[in-house]
């Protein structure tokens, strides 16, 4: 195809830039600081927290981080691909009131009603794609309204159809409990108890990962963060890659979604608030850019472990949990710091 | 005719068939005409040059070429068919690859990610890219066109801006474009790189393609083009072969020809060399009086700008 050589007498190699040692380089990996936070945590309440030390506890800590985990690795992947979802945390509960509201409304199958609720998930998120698109507004905007249209929403049909503040109890009706056992069973490995979530985290995980690094959808993804007019130029479909992205978020908003519905056997229709920005920072303590273009799925699967980590070892250190939050903020300044640094220095190699 | 292709030889008096043609192209945004009646016509194994001065036009005519804008009057024929290029993506299988002025690079992606995007090697029924082949291409790609980057894995953003202009003509040229737009490709460039890069417009013609040269750096064009037009206001105002054209006169032609000879000529009368003594106390610079056309004609200006 590309028949043109160059004399290469007629241009002097260029050894200006040269290679990179293999330490600089895992150095400017954007997980290294998400990394080292892991395992500062993980130091730190071995240390203060005797029941931290068990290994049972091992299966809690990783279930209390897939509740955050299973929506990182979307939220972590739009974040790449430029855009924020402050919907997110909501969207998880919308899920989980379709499904109940409409079985219980309508009188069908929970199975049916699962498979409507992940009608709903999805057109969510395609609600998002399709008005950032429409509107040209930041994505932080656009979800901002979203957020508001979903809470109010999520209030307002649950009074209106159930008449309170949480979902009807769907224990009687047909399928629940096969339901129940897919979303929220477990599965014992070795002698370890592990519920089903953590599966669902470990394989989106692997998949989200793949796409992102080993996929052209991944190229997509990054350089559509990186830069949209110029992905758009090369050709890349930069309208269905961030419609894909928030159809991601609504999958995963379902699967959670799905998940709360049948481990606590209803849904609280004000709850999910403030999740949205747990996912954002795990997801930024895990290398994202704010302004997309860099990042990575396995480094948002370390922050929600610092996350899961930090709620439960709070607790077994014996600390008053209400300084949870504070913990939360002062944990995403850090690591945003130790990022720049450990990758400015790395870059200096 | 034939042999000329056959053989590769340059015969501009015996020309190869058009590959892309622009007749009477114009291309509006509500009332305001960007580009009017332009004609061009590129053929294989020739460049182009499109000459003109900011907002004379020549970007708003790329984005019509490449897929970004649709025209709006006129027809565009690539291999003598009639084609509206609803997005780039479409242009470039057509074809017509366009390198920005920006570049279209990623600056965060590597090297060889951004070589390969919207390209993407890849196998298998799960569609995992070919890193390995993609960095091997990559690689050889832009060691052609001497350039060596020894870790391909580094962002584009830590490249020199001769390194980012030759990938992104790599890149367009690996694709197999038959039309390569280059949009001011020595503008950000120093002496040397600029020397590069028209060097590879030269590789680019022999090997055939049919170049498009947007710049507003006549020198640069005439080192290189087969051919000459200048945009003025959305409109060709020349359109002359490299045979009939010396390079004063594409200089003339550029900086505003007649325009520029009023100015002169208006200039003249006054002494650019000649030193005023500081006048004591406050300086008082007098505006030129106009008379009420000549006003009217400013306000008139302003007012378009605005």
């Amino acid at each position: 195809m590309a028949t043109t050589t160059v004399d290469p007498n007629q241009n002097p190699t260029d050894d200006r830039v040269g290679a990179r040692s293999l330490s600089a380089r895992t150095l400017s990996r954007p997980e290294i600081g998400a990394l080292l936070g892991a395992i500062a945590v993980a130091i730190l309440f071995l240390a203060v927290a005797p029941a931290f030390r068990e290994v049972p506890t091992v299966g809690t800590i990783l279930y209390q981080s897939a509740t955050i985990g299973i929506m990182t690795v979307p939220v972590s992947l739009l974040m790449i691909g430029g855009e924020f979802d402050l919907s997110a945390g909501v969207a998880v509960t919308s899920s989980g009131l379709a499904t109940a509201l409409i079985t219980w409304e309508f009188g069908l199958n929970v199975w049916t009603g699962v498979g409507i609720g992940l009608v709903v998930s999805l057109a969510i998120g395609a609600f998002n794609g399709w008005i950032l698109h429409l509107t040209g507004l930041h994505s932080f905007l656009v979800t901002l309204g979203s957020f508001f249209i979903l809470q109010g929403a999520n209030l307002g049909l649950t009074q209106a159809i159930a008449g309170g503040v949480s979902s009807p109890n769907l224990q009687n009706v047909q399928g629940w409990d096969s339901a129940q056992s897919f979303f929220a069973g477990s599965v014992t490995i070795g002698s370890l108890p592990l519920q089903v979530p953590i599966l669902f985290w470990i394989v989106l995980v692997i998949i989200g990962a793949y796409v992102l690094l080993r996929t052209r959808v991944g190229n997509w993804i990054f350089a559509v963060g990186g830069d949209a007019e110029a992905a758009r130029a090369a050709g890349v479909p930069v309208f269905w890659v961030k419609m894909g992205l928030f159809m991601a978020v609504g999958f995963c908003a379902w699967l959670l979604g799905m998940h709360m519905l049948f481990n606590y056997n209803n849904v609280q229709s004000g709850n999910g608030v403030g999740n949205e920005f747990i996912y954002i920072i795990a997801a930024v303590i895990g290398g994202c850019l704010l302004d997309g273009g860099l990042g990575s799925v396995i480094g948002g699967a370390i922050g929600a472990l610092i996350f899961g980590m930090t709620q439960l070892g709070i607790t077994y250190a014996g600390w008053d949990p209400d300084w949870f939050k504070a913990f939360l903020g002062a944990m995403l300044l850090l690591a945003t710091v130790v990022n720049l640094i450990v990758r400015k220095k790395a870059d200096q190699k | 005719m034939t042999a000329s292709i056959e053989t590769g030889i340059e015969m501009p008096d015996n020309p190869t068939t058009p590959i892309l043609e622009l007749m009477d192209v114009g291309k509006s945004y509500g009332n305001v005409h960007a580009v009017r009646g332009v004609n061009i016509t590129v053929r294989q194994g020739e460049v182009t040059c499109v000459l003109g001065d900011n907002g004379a036009g020549k970007s708003t005519l790329i984005k019509v070429i490449a897929g970004l804008h649709d025209y709006t009057d006129g027809e565009m024929r690539v291999n003598g068919e009639i084609r509206h290029f609803p997005s780039p993506r479409v242009a470039l299988s057509s074809g017509i690859a366009t390198v920005y002025q920006d570049l279209a690079l990623a600056p965060l992606m590597s090297v060889w990610r951004n070589f390969f995007l919207g390209n993407e090697m890849h196998k298998g029924i799960l569609g995992t890219l070919d890193t390995k082949s993609m960095k091997r291409i990559c690689g050889t790609e832009l060691s052609k066109m001497g350039i060596v980057i020894p870790d391909l894995d580094r962002p584009v953003a830590r490249l020199s801006g001769g390194q980012r202009q030759c990938l992104a003509i790599a890149r367009a040229i690996y694709f197999g474009a038959k039309v390569i737009i280059l949009d001011e490709p020595t503008a950000a460039l120093g002496v040397k790189q600029s020397g590069v890069v028209l060097k590879y417009i030269v590789k680019a013609r022999d090997a055939g393609l049919g170049v498009i040269f947007i710049t507003h750096n006549p020198h640069h064009a005439y080192l290189v083009g087969s051919h000459f037009i200048i945009l003025k206001l959305g409109r060709v105002v020349l359109d002359e072969h490299r045979d009939r054209l010396t390079l004063e006169q594409l200089t003339t032609e550029m900086s505003g020809g007649q325009e520029l000879a009023d100015l002169s000529h208006e200039l003249e009368s006054m002494d650019p060399a000649k030193v005023v003594a500081p006048t004591q106390g406050k300086a008082h610079v007098a505006a030129p009086e106009l008379s009420r056309d000549e006003l009217a004609e400013v306000v008139a200006e302003e007012k378009e700008t605005e």
